[in-house]
């Protein structure tokens, strides 16, 4: 990070760099509004397991969850740098903008997520530790290296990564991983595609100059809007199973359910609407969806109090959740 | 005389040196910043770790 000439990589930068970059520039290296998401989904997971980890040590887990989040935005910033400067929404990160070296990007994170990774095995637990480093992996390689440029399928499969953090926090709270945990990965997971589609939808035209196959580009603006109403129709009985099998109350499974049927209601919106005006009401309201579905599950077990008690309508065919 | 840059086809304009002095200071504040709060967080969690709480 000094203020030398340095020799950069290729990928459409110049061979040498001057470094302008300020405190600001590698913080929005970590994609803080995404970090709030993972820390958000990360804390639910931690408060919803059982176990009784020491409240600073839980704390240290969502920091260790939030810069592990934060070293994946950044790596992955640093693959992206040659297509983030073709559209028009990441033009002005960082790398593109030429404020940061690419080389000290790529160091940023991968020094944030060994470090993330190793206090979290070593001031939580080896679990949890392992959970982020394959959530860091799968962010990094599967998703970003393997599966963004080559298939509309990229943020089906990869959205895994975004999912895995309730299951890290509840990892880190009780040391291991139930059926519950697995829920919450199930919502994240299921409610990643409508969510990244509709940003597609109105940012095909970005996605295309750049190259990255997503489905609006792939397969058209129709095909798109039915997979998110089948997404979203898919979505709603899946919410409602954590209601299901015992884990909250009636406050979770009325919230849920309203949720789930404004959900459907905004894919439905969607396939009509001959404009991009739905689908960015579609994104918008995806990011308020999930906040308020974790959201009503820690106010739910707040109000209903304690860890989940383990009673036969938690342990379905004998899998307790 | 001026270093302005081209990235990807961009101009980008070399910032007066007040401000980039202003970056390079935020950076080390910031890298100050994150030393001593990592010295706070191994501090708290040896305690935590090793006061058998």
């Amino acid at each position: 990070m000094s203020d030398t000439t340095l020799r950069v990589g290729s990928r459409g930068h110049p061979s040498t760099f001057e470094d302008l970059s300020g405190a600001g520039d590698y913080f929005a290296l970590l994609k803080p509004r995404v970090m709030s998401l993972v820390v958000f989904t990360g804390f639910t997971g931690l408060f919803l397991a059982p176990g009784d980890l020491h409240p600073v040590l839980a704390a240290v887990a969502l920091l260790c969850i939030a810069v592990g989040a934060g070293a994946a935005g950044a790596i992955n910033m640093w693959y992206d740098r040659d297509i983030d400067a073709v559209m028009k929404r990441t033009r002005n990160r960082p790398l593109p903008a030429g404020r940061i070296d690419p080389g000290a990007a790529l160091g940023f994170g991968v020094t944030l997520g060994i470090g993330a990774v190793v206090i979290m095995g070593l001031a939580v637990n080896l679990v949890a530790a392992a959970l982020l480093a394959l959530t860091i992996g799968f962010y990094v390689f599967v998703y970003t290296m393997w599966l963004k440029r080559r298939t509309p399928q990229n943020i089906v499969i990869g959205g895994a990564a975004g999912a895995f953090p309730p299951m890290i926090g509840w990892a880190a709270m009780s040391g291991e991983v139930s059926l519950a945990p697995v829920l919450l990965f199930a919502i994240i997971f299921m409610w990643t595609p409508p969510h990244f589609w509709s940003l597609a939808l109105y940012s095909r035209n970005d996605y295309e100059k750049a190259g990255v196959p997503m489905l609006p580009v792939v397969a058209g603006t129709r095909k798109t809007k039915k997979q998110i109403l089948l997404y979203a129709i898919g979505l709603a009985p899946l919410v409602m199973a954590p209601y299901a099998l015992g884990m909250f109350g009636a406050l979770y499974g009325v919230t849920a359910a309203a949720l789930g049927a404004l959900f459907v209601l905004g894919a439905v919106c969607v396939w009509f609407d001959g404009t991009d005006a739905s689908a960015k009401r579609m994104f918008a309201f995806s990011i308020l969806y999930l906040f308020l579905l974790f959201t009503v599950m820690i106010a739910d077990r707040m109000i209903v109090g304690g860890p989940a008690p383990a009673s036969a309508a938690m342990c379905p065919l004998g899998i307790c959740v | 005389m001026a270093r302005d840059r081209h990235i990807s086809g961009r101009h980008i304009p070399e910032p007066p040196r007040p401000e980039r002095h202003k970056r390079r200071r935020s950076r080390n504040l910031a890298l100050a910043a994150v030393l001593l709060g990592l010295v706070v967080l191994f501090y708290a969690v040896t305690l935590v770790k090793f006061g058998g709480s």
